[in-house]
C-alpha cells in the first residue's frame, strides 16, 4: 500500500470524489488557481474548471453561506476555511443555519455541506493562524465534526463526510500536512463517522484524544514501554461529534486510567465532555482521578519561538504526564 | 373622460403582459395576506395564538414581486412579512394558519418556528431562520447551483432594510457581483427595524449600494404593484440572460407594529401612521381595477365574503389540528436514513 502525506489523503479524496459524482465541488480563498495556500485543493482547476474549483472573495460568511444555499439545492460543497482561526465570521451561517436546516424544517429541507479548516500551531503562526475552534462548534447539536490524525483517516473521513446528507466540520492539522505519512489505500474507500479507533493496545494506563497529539503520545508510549514498561493504550476519537461513547467507554475502563490529551485549550473543550461521560459511567471503576493535558487557557499561542514550544504539547510533556499516570 | 382615463389604465397592466384575470388575482391575493394578517392579530390579541408578526401594508409589492416568477423554476427566499409572496407562489390559508398555530401538519416547520419562518420544498420556498439576513448568500448558492447545472432558474430574496446593514448583504451581494449570478435581491423597505427608523439605518440610499457590487439597484414604490411587476420583470429577464443580479429596494410603509410583541407607539405617532395609510397601495389597486371596468362593489362584497369563509375554515381547521408529538418533537436532528452511500 503506498505511503502519502495527510496533505496528499485529503487532496486525493476531493479529486476522487469530484470525479465520481459531478455534485461536488469545492470553494473558498485562494482554492482554484492556486490551489490553496497549503496547496490542498491544487490540481482541481486544472482537472475539474473554475466552476468546480472556485475562487471566491475573500468572504467567509459568503463562502459558507454560499456553499449552505448550493447544499441544499442538491449540490455537494466542500467550502474551505484559509485557517480555522478566520472561520468565525462564518460561525452565524453555521450554528444558526447548517445546524438547524434539517430540524427547524422537519426534515423538509437538508444541508449535506462541509467545511474544511486547517486548525493548530508548531508552525510560528502567531495567534491567528494557530487556533484549534473546535470547542466553540462542539455541543451544536446537527453538526458533525471530524479531526483525523492519520492520512487514511483523512481520506476516508473526508469522503465520508462528503458522501454524509448532513454538515461536516473536517479540522485539518495544519502541523500533520507534511509531517505525518501512513499507508493509503489507492481508490476509494470510507472511514465511519461516529467511530473512534484504537491505535495502540496497553493495560496500564489509557490516553483519549484527537489529532496531532497523538503522534507526540505515540510517541511517548513506545519510549515509556521500552523505558518502564509502562505499556498504554491509546484511542482516536477521530470524530468529535457525535462522539463514540462506547469506544470511550471501553478504552476507560481497559486500564481504569485516563489522560485525554488535546492542543485546544483546556476549559470548555472536547476533553471535559469526554472526561464527562466517563464519569458518568465508569467512575467506580476508575483507579485514578481522570487527567487532562491541553493546551493553556490563554488566548492564543505567541509566534516568538520560545512562547509556542510552551503553548505546544510534545513527545516529552506526553510522556510525563503519562508516567506520573502510570504510577498513581 | 372617465372612459379615456379607463383605457389609458387599461392598457397599463396590459403593455406589461398581465392579463385582466391576472391582475384581478393579484387583488384578491393581497387582499387575502391583508384578511389573514389582520385576523393574526385579533388571535393573538384574543390569546389564542402566543405570537405574529405582520406585513400589512406591503402586500402589494409582494404579490407583483411573486408574480413575475416562475413557480416550476425559480428557488424563493422569502423574509418573516412575506405572507402575500408565499400565499401567491401557492401556500394556502391553510398552511399559514397550521403555522400560526404551530401544528404538526404545518409545511413550513411542523409547528416548530416562530409563523413567518416559511420553508416549503414542494413551492421551491427554502426554509428560513430568525437571525436576519442569513438567507442572502443562501440564495447566492442557489443562483449558483443554477449556473452550475445549467439551469433557468433565478433566485428571490427578501429582506428588510435593517437587514441591508448586515454582513451578509454585503458578501452576498459581492459574491453574486463577481460571478453575475441569477438573483434577485429585494429589500423591503418599510421605514423601520423595530424601533429603529431609516435616517439611523443608513444615510445613503440602500438601492446605490448595488453599484458598488457592480449591478443595477432600482428603487420602487410598493405601493404601485404595476411598477414592482414592471422592475422585477426586468430583473427576472437579466438573471435569465447571464446578465447578474439586480437590487431591488421596495419603498413602503410598515404599518402595524414590528410584531404582537411591540408597541409600536413608544417611537411613533398616531398621526404618522395614518397619513401612510392613506397610501396603502391595496386600495389604490382596486380603484385601478375599478377605473380599468374590471371590478365594482359586488365582486368586492363577493371576495370579501369569500376570504371570510376561507379563513375561518382555514382558522377551524388549524385550531383542531393536533401538535406535533413529543415522541416526534426532537426527530430530524440528522438524516434518520442512512444515505445512499457507502461505506456506513
Amino acid at each position: 500500500m503506498p505511503v502519502i502525506e495527510y496533505i496528499e489523503a485529503i487532496r486525493s479524496a476531493m479529486k476522487e470524489e469530484m470525479e465520481r459524482d459531478s455534485r461536488v465541488f469545492v470553494l473558498g480563498e485562494d482554492v482554484g488557481l492556486k490551489g490553496g495556500v497549503f496547496t490542498t485543493t491544487k490540481g482541481l482547476q486544472e482537472q475539474f474548471g473554475e466552476l468546480r474549483a472556485l475562487d471566491t472573495p475573500l468572504s467567509e460568511s459568503a463562502i459558507a453561506g454560499v456553499a449552505i444555499g448550493a447544499a441544499m439545492a442538491g449540490l455537494r460543497p466542500i467550502a474551505e476555511m484559509q485557517y480555522s482561526d478566520f472561520m468565525f465570521p462564518a460561525t452565524n451561517q453555521i450554528i444558526s443555519e447548517a445546524a438547524k436546516i434539517r430540524y427547524r424544517s422537519n426534515n423538509d429541507w437538508d444541508c449535506p455541506v462541509v467545511i474544511r479548516a486547517p486548525i493548530g500551531g508548531g508552525v510560528f503562526g502567531g495567534l491567528y493562524h494557530s487556533q484549534c475552534p473546535e470547542s466553540v462548534f462542539f455541543g451544536t447539536p446537527g453538526l458533525k465534526i471530524l479531526a483525523p490524525a492519520t492520512a487514511y483517516d483523512a481520506k476516508g473521513l473526508l469522503i465520508s463526510a462528503i458522501r454524509d446528507p448532513d454538515p461536516v466540520l473536517f479540522f485539518e492539522h495544519k502541523k500533520c500536512y507534511r509531517l505525518i505519512s501512513d499507508e493509503v489505500p489507492e481508490g476509494e474507500y470510507t472511514v465511519p463517522i461516529g467511530k473512534s479507533r484504537v491505535m495502540r493496545e496497553g493495560d496500564d494506563i489509557t490516553v483519549i484524544g484527537y489529532s496531532l497529539p497523538l503522534h507526540f503520545a505515540m510517541e511517548a508510549a513506545a519510549e515509556l514501554a521500552r523505558e518502564e514498561g509502562v505499556e498504554a493504550h491509546i484511542l482516536d476519537l477521530r470524530t468529535l461529534q457525535p462522539l463514540d461513547r462506547e469506544g470511550i467507554l471501553e478504552a476507560a475502563s481497559r486500564t481504569g486510567k485516563v489522560l485525554i490529551v488535546h492542543e485546544d485549550n483546556k476549559t470548555g473543550g472536547i476533553g471535559a465532555e469526554v472526561a464527562a461521560i466517563i464519569a458518568e459511567e465508569l467512575l467506580y471503576d476508575l483507579d485514578a482521578p481522570i487527567r487532562r493535558l491541553c493546551g493553556p487557557d490563554v488566548p492564543a499561542m505567541p509566534i516568538n519561538p520560545p512562547g509556542e514550544k510552551h503553548f505546544m504539547l510534545n513527545k516529552e510533556k506526553l510522556k510525563t504526564a503519562m508516567l506520573e499516570l502510570a504510577r498513581y | 373622460m372617465t372612459q379615456t382615463g379607463a383605457v389609458r389604465q387599461q392598457s397599463r397592466h396590459a403593455a406589461l403582459g398581465l392579463t385582466d384575470r391576472q391582475v384581478i388575482e393579484m387583488y384578491e391575493t393581497m387582499m387575502r395576506a391583508r384578511r389573514f394578517d389582520e385576523r393574526c392579530l385579533l388571535l393573538q390579541r384574543a390569546g389564542k395564538v402566543n405570537f405574529h408578526i405582520s406585513g400589512i401594508g406591503q402586500e402589494p409589492s409582494q404579490v407583483a414581486m411573486a408574480f413575475a416568477m416562475d413557480f416550476e423554476k425559480d428557488w424563493f427566499l422569502p423574509y418573516y412579512r412575506d405572507y402575500a409572496f408565499v400565499l401567491t407562489v401557492g401556500m394556502t390559508l391553510k398552511e399559514l394558519f397550521l403555522s400560526l398555530f404551530a401544528k404538526a401538519e404545518d409545511p413550513n416547520s411542523a409547528g416548530r418556528q416562530m409563523p413567518g419562518h416559511f420553508g416549503c420544498k414542494r413551492l421551491r420556498i427554502v426554509t428560513g431562520s430568525s437571525p436576519v439576513t442569513t438567507q442572502v448568500p443562501h440564495a447566492v448558492g442557489f443562483a449558483y447551483a443554477a449556473k452550475l447545472r445549467g439551469e433557468s432558474s433565478v433566485a428571490y430574496v427578501s429582506f428588510g432594510e435593517g437587514s441591508s446593514n448586515q454582513g451578509d448583504f454585503h458578501e452576498g451581494c459581492n459574491f453574486a457581483g463577481v460571478h453575475k449570478l441569477p438573483v434577485i435581491f429585494v429589500c423591503e423597505n418599510n421605514g423601520y427595524a423595530i424601533s429603529v427608523p431609516l435616517s439611523k439605518q443608513t444615510a445613503g440610499r440602500i438601492s446605490d449600494r448595488a453599484i458598488g457590487y457592480g449591478f443595477p439597484g432600482v428603487r420602487v414604490d410598493g405601493n404601485d404593484p404595476l411598477e414592482v411587476y414592471r422592475v422585477m420583470k426586468e430583473a427576472h429577464e437579466r438573471a435569465l440572460n447571464g446578465e447578474g443580479p439586480t437590487l431591488i429596494e421596495v419603498m413602503s410603509y410598515r404599518l402595524s407594529p414590528h410584531s404582537t410583541s411591540d408597541n409600536d407607539l413608544a417611537y411613533r405617532t398616531k398621526e404618522e401612521v395614518e397619513a401612510h395609510r392613506k397610501n396603502d397601495g391595496i386600495p389604490a389597486f382596486r380603484n385601478y381595477l375599478t377605473e380599468a371596468g374590471l371590478w365594482n362593489e359586488e365582486r368586492e362584497n363577493e371576495l370579501q365574503a369569500r376570504i371570510r369563509k376561507e379563513l375561518d375554515e382555514a382558522q377551524a381547521y388549524a385550531e383542531r389540528a393536533p401538535f406535533q408529538s413529543v415522541e416526534d418533537a426532537f426527530r430530524y436532528v440528522y438524516a434518520e436514513e442512512p444515505s445512499s452511500g457507502e461505506g456506513r
